[in-house]
């Protein structure tokens, strides 16, 4: 993975431009100290390191309005930064790039359960969005596995999704309303607590644009009321096909669950060794939660066992409580734990149709065997969102760049089995150069039309999403004017 | 008029286009631009894949909505954000086509649960104003791969290309469903009642309000054990509104006439679509003149009938949301306009947006624009 060259004559600018932003900004708004900056110089992709020119965090969307205006001035590129939770590199900065972080922006604004909305800034963090009203037994959906650090903005920027989106989706579809800074400066409302806005479809364009288009800094969002109860049921097989044609069965079959979380083998051990969940040893895990009162429940989990069944399960148990269905999730829940325990790893987020399941997990393990590094699989199988997980040493010298060549091949499969590269963490810079493998030139250009249009000078975000290679006419054609 | 009888052929066919272009699927939306020589999806026709077990379809844009119910529902599945059918209200005579549903973003009572069209909508392949095949998204449901000009198609009335694929995310279809109805509320009275039932967690699927014949509606969908348990409960929690009635028979006929707001169809007046904040619904309802309406969405979509020519913009300044003008004559529409005007900022957005997709401004020139 390459980043682009610093542009020299912005790394010569940084006394003026850390000047135009402290004038601009109150005193502790703006970092530029070597050592202070070390702190931003990656997000959860921790492979790749830089530190930025400057970090900015302002208090208001005055301040961000300021700040970017000063950098468009300036022709600085922009990156833009929630709680650096990013597994793909999206606020990865490149060392003539300003920073700016969210995270000073954390208020709730309105809450409103008669319209069942919130509205808040969108440095507060995923998990205390349902904190803010789950007294009035409301709940907000999207629940990404980083969900106590991870940021609004950077669910919005990503599009982050989460363990129950099979039936509640993604952040796209539980984003009412944006107040967005674009690249100039200027302030612009989209949607609010109406259900959807006038002319084009802004908010979904916005959503996922990997903070490529503009600055998010307060957001409108859905609020559900929570459900009765929810109950999860685990179930063991012999074989990732069976499993796989359990989960298919079970979406066909009318019940809609609100989680099908799928583990194989390796991953099973590691958190059995790590968490002593009391899992089965067994090829393939299902946990299949369902929601309502008791009553509910108890008919969605017959049909479901019933199911299970017919696929002779090597396990079968239903939590009878509160404690045994914290001990069934409760191995899910460090998977990802685990696995850092065993080494380092990389974490994939391909997607895939459930139909070719089997063929992906048999597939990727005769590419681990190739490659001599270790897969482990966990993901949510409701909705095809695969999370392959590749064991590696960053200490031996190579097995990093084997781990990524291995990473790339899987991902590729994913998109030939009819998926795509990333179904919830993003491109970022991690998935960038694979971008090809799933769309025509054309496809690309479409994209960056758009960006064209919401950042003319391509400084926000500008080295992401895109193979440089193929955003290279659009930021060369910054620099020369610059 | 052109229809193209597959992708390239469309593609081909807009690039040949020497002057303006009129997108259509089936005609049935009303909102075509005049004048143009017409361009139709009537010609991509068919359902290119459907896996139940992904609960995942891929149709041709130019086939008939109808046809994709049916395949569906062979499966006991169904497309969940309920699309309206524009016939009754706009008298047009054409069959539905689901590129049609998808280039107005035409979603029914469900969007309160399920979403809108663009949020079940995972994949597109479009023909650009160039002539250039696009594609974007795909056949699974959670894809973060690139921007999504998805969600930007769903709603953009073929002005930003002509849609030639679509693929979506679909659900089981329920095995029962029921309508809790109680009479006699007054709009203001039926908005916190209908709030009161979407705030539950009995899964509301539905809820609505006729002015006119003075009916509040809330539909549970479900398993029948599930239906039955939820309706007493809701039952129990509207019963401070009023007496509620349960209905298990007719629920698909009262839904569908709430879905194409079919009480204001072939009467005298212009039809409105009015969106607000739910709350705002009552509020937005007396602002307009209390005019016969069918308040859907909890509160959030208002279909009004007018006297003819009333400007339903002026009459709701201050409030925020958006009214289109759905069903008016040539006369009207040239002087209120179809589209609610957008902030100075997102139209130059949009203006910017369009010329990138369609540089020589060929499709469907001047709609969307006001």
């Amino acid at each position: 993975m390459q980043m682009p060259e610093p542009d020299a004559s912005i790394l010569a600018a940084k006394p003026r431009v850390v000047a135009r932003l402290r004038a601009a900004l109150p005193g502790d708004a703006v970092i530029d100290a070597p050592e202070e900056l070390r702190a931003y110089e990656c997000d959860a992709l921790t492979a790749y390191t830089c530190p930025p020119l400057a970090v900015t965090l302002p208090a208001s969307t005055d301040e961000v309005s300021a700040i970017l205006r000063i950098c468009h001035d300036e022709g600085v590129p922009v990156v833009p930064r929630g709680s650096g939770t990013s597994l793909a590199g999206g606020a990865l900065p490149t060392a003539d790039s300003v920073i700016l972080g969210v995270a000073r922006l954390t208020e709730v604004l309105e809450t409103d359960y008669a319209d069942r909305i919130i509205r808040v800034q969108t440095g507060r963090t995923n998990l205390s969005v349902t904190g803010a009203v789950e007294d009035e037994g409301f709940f907000y959906a999207p629940d990404p596995s980083s969900q106590l650090a991870c940021a609004i903005a950077g669910n919005i920027a990503m599009n982050s999704g989460g363990a129950h989106c099979l039936k509640y989706g993604v952040t796209t579809n539980n984003l009412l309303g944006v107040t967005m800074v674009l690249m100039d400066g200027t302030v612009v409302e989209i949607g609010g607590a109406h259900l959807d806005a006038p002319g084009y479809d802004w908010l979904g364009l916005i959503c996922g644009s990997e903070g490529m288009l503009g600055v998010v800094t307060d957001a409108t969002l859905r609020i559900l009321p929570k459900p009765e109860g929810a109950r999860p049921v685990l179930m063991g097989f012999d074989s990732s096909e069976v499993a796989g044609a359990a989960v298919s069965d079970i979406i066909k079959a009318g019940v809609l669950p609100v989680a099908i979380e799928f583990m194989d083998r390796p991953c099973i051990r590691a958190t059995e060794d790590f968490a002593g969940a009391g899992y089965p040893d067994c090829e393939a895990l299902l946990i299949v939660e369902v929601e309502g009162s008791e009553a509910e429940i108890d008919h969605q989990l017959g049909l479901i066992k019933q199911i299970a069944r017919r696929h002779d399960p090597v396990d079968l148990r239903e939590a009878a409580d509160e404690d045994e269905a914290a001990r069934i999730w409760k191995g899910r829940k460090s998977a990802f734990g685990a696995m850092g325990q065993i080494g380092d790893y990389m974490c994939l987020d391909g997607t895939i149709p459930v139909s070719s399941l089997p063929f992906v997990l048999r597939r990727i393990g005769e590419m681990s065997a190739e490659f001599g590094l270790d897969v482990a699989n966990v993901f949510h199988a409701g909705d095809g969102n695969m999370h392959p997980l590749i064991l590696f040493d960053a200490n031996t010298p190579g097995q990093l760049e084997t781990c990524e060549a291995l990473g790339a091949e899987i991902l590729k499969l994913c998109v030939e089995a009819g998926g795509c590269l990333t179904g919830e963490h993003g491109v970022g810079v991690e998935k960038r150069d694979l971008m090809g493998h799933q769309f025509a030139p054309e496809d690309m250009e479409a994209q960056m039309r758009v960006k064209d249009v919401f950042d003319p000078a391509w400084l926000l975000n500008p080295s992401k999403v895109f193979p440089l290679t193929v955003s290279a006419p659009r930021r060369e054609r910054r620099a020369a004017a610059a | 008029m052109l229809a193209p009888a597959s992708e390239a052929e469309m593609a081909e066919a807009v690039a040949a286009a020497t002057g303006p272009l009129r997108v259509t699927g089936g005609g049935t939306r009303g909102l075509g631009a005049g004048g143009a020589a017409a361009v139709s999806t009537g010609g991509l026709r068919g359902v290119e894949l459907y896996e139940p077990g992904a609960l995942t379809i891929v149709v041709r844009a130019g086939t008939p909505v109808a046809e994709v119910e049916e395949a569906l529902a062979a499966e006991g599945q169904r497309l969940p954000f309920e699309p309206m059918d524009h016939r009754a209200l706009t008298g047009a005579e054409g069959v539905p086509t689901i590129g049609g549903v998808v280039a107005a973003n035409a979603s029914g009572p469900r969007r309160v649960q399920a979403g809108a069209c663009r949020d079940s909508l995972i994949g597109v392949r479009f023909v650009d104003g160039t002539g250039t095949v696009v594609k974007n998204g795909g056949r699974v449901m959670k894809n973060v791969t690139g921007f999504d000009l998805v969600k930007l198609m769903a709603g953009s009335w073929g002005t930003l290309g002509v849609l030639t694929e679509v693929a979506f995310k679909v659900l089981p279809a329920p095995a029962a469903s029921a309508t809790l109805e109680i009479g006699g509320l007054e709009p203001g009275r039926a908005v916190v009642a209908l709030s009161a039932a979407l705030g539950s967690p009995y899964e509301v699927s539905a809820a609505a309000h006729l002015t006119e014949a003075g009916r509040t509606l809330v539909r549970i969908e479900g398993f029948e054990e599930q239906v039955a348990y939820r309706a007493e409960r809701l039952a129990d929690l509207l019963g401070r509104f009023g007496a509620v009635s349960v209905d298990r028979e007719g629920v698909a006929a009262t839904w569908a006439d709430v879905r194409d707001a079919a009480p204001l169809a072939g009467r005298p007046g212009d039809v409105w679509r009015v969106s607000v904040r739910p709350t705002d619904g009552p509020r937005a309802w007396a602002a307009l003149g209390e005019p016969p309406a069918v308040i859907d969405w909890g509160g959030g979509l208002i279909w009004a009938l007018l006297p003819e020519g009333t400007d339903a913009r002026a009459a709701l300044a201050g409030l925020p949301g958006h009214a289109t003008l759905v069903r008016a004559s040539a006369a009207v529409r040239a002087r209120l306009g179809t589209f609610h005007p957008e902030a100075p900022t997102l139209a130059r957005l949009a203006a910017e947006l369009r010329a990138k997709f369609d540089p020589r401004g060929i499709l469907n020139p001047g709609l969307m624009e006001r």
